[in-house]
């Protein structure tokens, strides 16, 4: 159980905006990367595949094909080094879990087009 | 030095500045009363005693009514000294009431409380003995401590074990201190400091939050 307090300073590592997005949906993370020290943003791109966790623990997983081979990276939606998110496509996905497309390959990773009201207009 | 009293909230995570996640513990400290104050002429020793958390009014003995009625307050469930070298007087008096911004140019404290008990536990777990492997002709003492003594260890003793061999016991329940934790930030709207890392003792249980004594190198 958490207490109000606990919340209180867990609030304030929270981002105050999360763009809105939903599983099998494609989208674009902007990653902050520090390299040495030098930082840039890197973007990854892929399908969301999954979305766990609560308050400061919630991640999500993002799942793409580079070269033949399935690259998924799982991101902290609350840290600073996430500068963005931005959906590119919404996918129709019937389960909240879409770890099935690790067992697919080609047209069959494809997800259908959502047709509701959260549709991502690009 | 200064000392508060409080009470462990919990432990979450926070990022810090560079976008790295820090686990802390929550403690929600004071404010606490100065409930007295004890000077090397009257007590043989500097030290200030603070309180906290107000005991209910139907469990107010009067002796320590009396006690805190001299601090003009009412008596505290958690009251621990503050003791002060022979050559610094405090500087507070008795009803002063201590909050967490004495703590605003610390960096590191040290926090002390009573450790979770574990009940009653083998070597591996009480002690970080090895154990023994759990194949190779080992049978029924994986978990088991060994020898205690020797006919050489055991000289000088008059048959009996050396005093403290480490063996099975109660483990847990006792006063822990842990040193150094990163005084992450401070919330004087709600008497809070946060601390990196795990202090002792469960959530809602008390704890002495002291600037740390050794700083660190």
């Amino acid at each position: 159980m958490k207490t109000k307090l606990l919340d209180s300073v867990e609030n304030k590592s929270l981002k105050k905006t999360v763009p809105y997005f939903e599983i099998g949906d494609m989208v674009d993370v902007h990653c902050r990367i520090t390299e040495g020290n030098k930082t840039r943003v890197q973007v990854f791109g892929g399908t969301v595949i999954a979305r766990k966790g609560r308050g400061i623990n919630e991640t999500f997983t993002v799942r793409r094909v580079v070269a033949d081979e399935g690259v998924e990276r799982i991101f902290p939606i609350n840290s600073p080094n996430v500068v963005d998110i931005r959906p590119v496509r919404s996918g129709k996905a019937r389960r909240a879990k879409l770890y099935y497309l690790r067992d697919r390959t080609g047209k069959g990773v494809r997800l259908s087009h959502r047709h509701s009201e959260h549709t991502v207009s690009k | 030095m200064v000392m508060l009293l409080g009470k462990k909230i919990g432990m979450t995570q926070v990022y810090d500045a560079s976008g790295r996640i820090t686990t802390v513990t929550v403690l929600q400290a004071g404010p606490c009363k100065v409930m007295q104050v004890k000077n090397k002429k009257t007590d043989g020793y500097n030290a200030v005693q603070l309180g906290f958390h107000d005991v209910k009014e139907s469990r107010r003995r009067k002796p320590e009514a009396g006690h805190a009625a001299k601090a003009n307050t009412v008596p505290k469930k958690f009251v621990r000294e503050w003791r002060l070298a022979d050559d610094t007087p405090a500087e507070v008096s008795a009803g002063d009431e201590v909050t967490v911004s004495a703590f605003a140019d610390v960096a590191y404290v040290d926090v002390a409380g009573t450790s979770k008990g574990k009940g009653y536990a083998g070597v591996m777990k009480r002690h970080g003995f090895g154990g023994f492997p759990g194949s190779h002709g080992t049978e029924r003492k994986h978990r088991a401590g060994g020898s205690i003594a020797s006919y050489s260890s055991d000289r000088g003793h008059g048959g009996n074990l050396k005093k403290g061999k480490r063996m099975a016991g109660r483990m847990g329940g006792v006063r822990v201190t842990t040193k150094n934790h990163v005084l992450v930030s401070i919330d004087e709207s709600q008497n809070l400091l946060v601390v990196k890392g795990a202090v002792p003792g469960a959530s809602g249980s008390f704890v002495e939050i002291r600037s740390a004594r050794k700083s660190r190198a």
